[in-house]
């Protein structure tokens, strides 16, 4: 996009030769944003705030890790008691990662509720699952690392899940291992890895961030943009927008860091790992628990597996489960209550999840499962009957009644 | 907290000198909590707590007997510690200072004359000079030898011979008792 | 609008609830902690008794191997007081120019030594129970500070139908009720420097102030510079807000 013209005349030296200023200005500039974008639009930028602070704190942390069974958990307390501001650095790094977990969570339920998996951006989507996927991986190899006890038990009961698969199922897990149960080997396989992926998610969410120039934002209306009288420049209205949003969740965020820093943590995991000891529960970390409490609703070992990877599979069909022309749930009375109960149920699932079993608590986690997977079909049949709500003529027009004759569907 | 920088996009006119200040004012204090956020990622890599307590070694000096030299570990590097005789002090006061590659007195170079101490860091390229132990060559000044590049080191650690610019460092140190010290 | 907020509300109280609900046991009984808070810091001196207890009473069968003797100068240990204290506990050093293993006082900058040199010998001096190591006990449990005090106070008679196995103690604390460690604290079990009356209770918190610190070293200063931060960022975030309302004046 070079052609752009400068003032300065030494950006516009470099800008001749790459075009990085042009592009700046293309695409975080002038970059044309719906007007009407609420709160809920902020969340992106959050997580990708949040990455950032995850590699900037994982790599301080890694110049004084050590990824060896027999010293990481002393690294770990080297580095919150005598490395200078190691126990910030701890403490950003593992609160960082339930923060990216609750941000991009809530950011993929405003997806669902405005319907910004719908065309044209199914593979905005798609990418945007994609990160999720190995945020998963990488927490969860991050987990591991401190070795504790649950690092350790987390990690035994995880690995195990993949001698579920008939015939390979052993041989998996062995690999995984490295060795016969998980040990040293894994530790440090885990380390590289969990060291890689974060710039893989990098590389996918740049790919995200092109892919949605592409199509442009979606906005709470779900209506297309008609012309620039629905859009305003992306700076300075969406920068301080999100500058605020930033300020917002930093507070949050540190608030954690520096008054609560255990909440979402696990006591268990300050007692080093002991191969011959297994804690009375173990539960992984919260972000895991609904799909954990949907692998042990069903009774059979391998049937579990497929349901807790399927619950997440299930979401890349979203486009095309949801026969819906119309997106933004807010014209569509059915779907939006549909909603609310799903996401009321995913907290019920996740509640079960850290429960330890018993009669009751499987009970409620196989009704909480069934909703689950039967919001989909559900979705299917509700784009089929369901009557939305008159759209508005476009974002800018002023809000009409419902009355005021406008295209009852908006195509997609 | 990472930060994007707000460009005003042109002079604002008069009646808006009140959003400038705003502006303004909120730009130096998101570039200030900025740096202030740097700081400890940048601290974090300076010697940690523990690094630092093993900034100081104390030593016993009973054992060594006249003539004998120990090397004890401090910083992580070999330090010399020699109990100087009568002939070697002699032998480190007779030297004209103005002669020497590194000009130093032998006075200046310890605190009692039969205690010397060293860093045991050839200061050409880092090795160890050779001269504690009874056998070890000591070089042709009575001190040290340093056996990668032939650096000679007198009675009193200072260069003589070879291609080390400088004497062999004193480090700080300071005598608790007659018989103890503590270096560093 | 209401839908969201009943769902924050919920999603609210599941968070709570999920960690707290999630470990069941015997309900705790909140004590009143310096640290606690916002605004909490330490009690140096109840911490240098708390070491006291630790140095006189727990040490002996617990270890605490993430401590080294120059964290105590935080708690207000002169130099000297420090050196008497690692000097009272051989460390092994070496191989000398001999070749040969030696003993030697430990030195500030080691850490604590510990009772026994390793588990098995622990257990054996313990009717096969191994005492843990207590540097991250405060935040190894759930109830933390409480637990621990509770476990220290919760000694007592079985109540009627308990039984209690051999070398045991009832402990209602205690998950079971049933706890391997005798009662370790009571009334005067140590005569305090600084003239605190060293009733069981006292000495209970003086030593579980004491674990805290040594599980969570870095408390005061996180908790002051967490008020400074957050008052910068309330005020910036204030600013942006601001700025923000003017910028998108001309466009409501």
């Amino acid at each position: 996009m070079s052609g752009q013209k400068f003032d300065n005349k030494v950006i516009q030296w470099v800008d001749d030769r790459l075009p990085i200023f042009s592009i700046l200005q293309h695409s975080a500039v002038e970059y044309p944003t719906p007007r009407n974008l609420n709160y809920w639009w902020n969340f992106g930028s959050l997580a990708g705030l949040v990455l950032v602070i995850m590699i900037l704190s994982g790599l301080f942390l890694a110049m004084n890790y050590a990824a060896n069974s027999a010293l990481a958990f002393t690294s770990v307390e080297h580095i919150m008691r005598d490395v200078n501001y190691g126990w910030l650095l701890r403490y950003l790094h593992a609160n960082g990662a339930s923060m990216f977990f609750i941000v991009v969570y809530i950011h993929i339920f405003r997806g669902l509720y405005y319907g910004s998996y719908k065309a044209p951006r199914e593979v905005l989507w798609w990418l945007g699952l994609v990160i999720y996927l190995l945020m998963m991986a990488t927490a969860f190899m991050g987990y591991v690392l401190p070795w504790g006890q649950m690092s350790f038990w987390g990690a035994t009961v995880i690995t195990n899940l993949f001698s579920a698969f008939p015939v390979v199922g052993d041989y998996i897990v062995t690999l995984l291992w490295g060795g016969f149960s998980v040990d040293n080997p894994t530790l440090n396989r885990f380390f590289a890895l969990h060291f890689l992926l974060p710039f893989l998610i990098f590389a996918v969410v740049f790919l995200h961030v092109v892919a949605l120039h592409t199509v442009k934002s979606n906005n709470p209306l779900g209506i297309d943009v008609k012309g620039p009288q629905d859009t305003i420049p992306f700076h300075p209205y969406y920068t301080i927008k999100d500058l605020f949003g930033i300020g917002v969740f930093m507070m949050v965020f540190l608030g954690f860091v520096f008054f609560a820093p255990n909440f979402f943590g696990e006591p268990d995991n300050y007692i080093p790992a002991n191969p011959m000891v297994t804690p009375a529960h173990i539960v992984p970390e919260w972000y895991y628990l609904p799909f954990y409490a949907i692998l042990r609703s069903v009774p059979d070992k391998l049937m579990g597996v497929l349901a807790m990877f399927g619950a997440i599979i299930v979401l890349f069909f979203l486009p095309w489960i949801d026969s819906s022309k119309v997106r933004s749930a807010k014209f569509r009375p059915l779907y939006k209550q549909v909603f609310w109960i799903f996401l009321a149920n995913t907290f019920v699932l996740g509640y079960i999840g850290g429960q330890p079993p018993d009669d009751t608590t499987v009970m409620i986690g196989r009704i909480a499962t069934a909703v689950y997977f039967g919001f989909f079909p559900l979705l299917w049949l509700l784009g089929k009957i369901e009557k939305p709500r008159p759209l508005p003529l476009s974002i800018s027009a002023p809000v009409l009644k419902a009355k005021t004759a406008a295209q009852p569907m908006e195509k997609a | 907290m990472a930060e994007t920088s707000t460009n005003a996009q042109s002079t604002p006119p008069q009646g808006e000198t009140r959003r400038d200040f705003l502006l303004y004012a909120t730009t130096v204090m998101g570039v200030a909590g900025t740096a202030l956020a740097v700081w400890p990622f940048i601290h974090s890599m300076n010697p940690a707590a523990d690094t630092l307590a093993m900034a100081t070694t104390e030593v016993d000096l009973t054992p060594v007997a006249e003539g004998q030299s120990i090397t004890v570990t401090w910083r992580g590097k070999p330090v010399f510690v020699r109990h100087r005789t009568a002939a070697e002090i002699e032998m480190a006061r007779s030297v004209v200072v103005a002669d020497l590659r590194d000009p130093a007195a032998d006075e200046t170079r310890v605190k009692k004359p039969e205690w010397l101490i060293l860093v045991g860091v050839c200061t050409h390229l880092g090795c160890i000079p050779l001269g504690q132990k009874p056998a070890d060559p000591r070089g042709d000044f009575g001190g040290w030898f340093c056996p990668c590049h032939g650096s000679h080191y007198d009675t009193s650690g200072r260069v003589r011979k070879g291609p080390a610019p400088l004497n062999l460092k004193v480090p700080d140190y300071t005598f608790l008792t007659d018989t103890s010290v503590r270096i560093g | 609008m209401r839908k969201f907020l009943l769902s924050t509300v919920a999603a609210a109280i599941v968070a709570v609830a999920t960690p707290a609900l999630a470990h069941e046991g015997p309900k705790l009984e909140k004590q009143d902690w310096s640290w606690i808070g916002v605004f909490g810091q330490y009690d140096k001196a109840q911490l240098k008794r708390g070491f006291q207890v630790y140095r006189e009473v727990c040490s002996n069968c617990h270890s605490m191997r993430l401590m080294a003797y120059r964290n105590l100068s935080y708690i207000g240990l002169t130099e000297d007081e420090i050196k008497d204290a690692a000097g009272e506990k051989q460390v092994q050093d070496g191989p000398n120019d001999q070749g040969e293993m030696f003993m030697r006082p430990a030195r500030p900058s080691d850490h604590f030594v510990s009772p026994f040199p390793n588990e098995q010998a622990a257990r054996v001096a313990n009717n096969g129970a191994l005492p843990p190591d207590l540097s991250l006990m405060a935040k190894a449990r759930v109830g933390g500070p409480d637990y621990i005090y509770g476990i220290l106070t919760g000694y007592g008679d079985a109540p009627a139908g308990h039984t209690v196995p051999d070398g045991m103690y009832y402990n209602k604390t205690f998950p079971g009720g049933n706890i391997a460690m005798p009662p370790p604290v009571d009334d005067d079990r140590v005569s305090y420097t600084d003239g605190t009356k060293a009733t069981k209770e006292q000495i209970a918190k003086d030593i579980v102030a004491f674990l805290n610190y040594t599980a969570e070293p870095e408390l005061d200063v996180r908790h002051s510079m967490g008020l400074k931060v957050l008052g910068f960022l309330f005020v910036l975030t204030a600013m942006f807000y601001a700025l923000k309302r003017r910028i998108w004046a001309d466009l409501h």
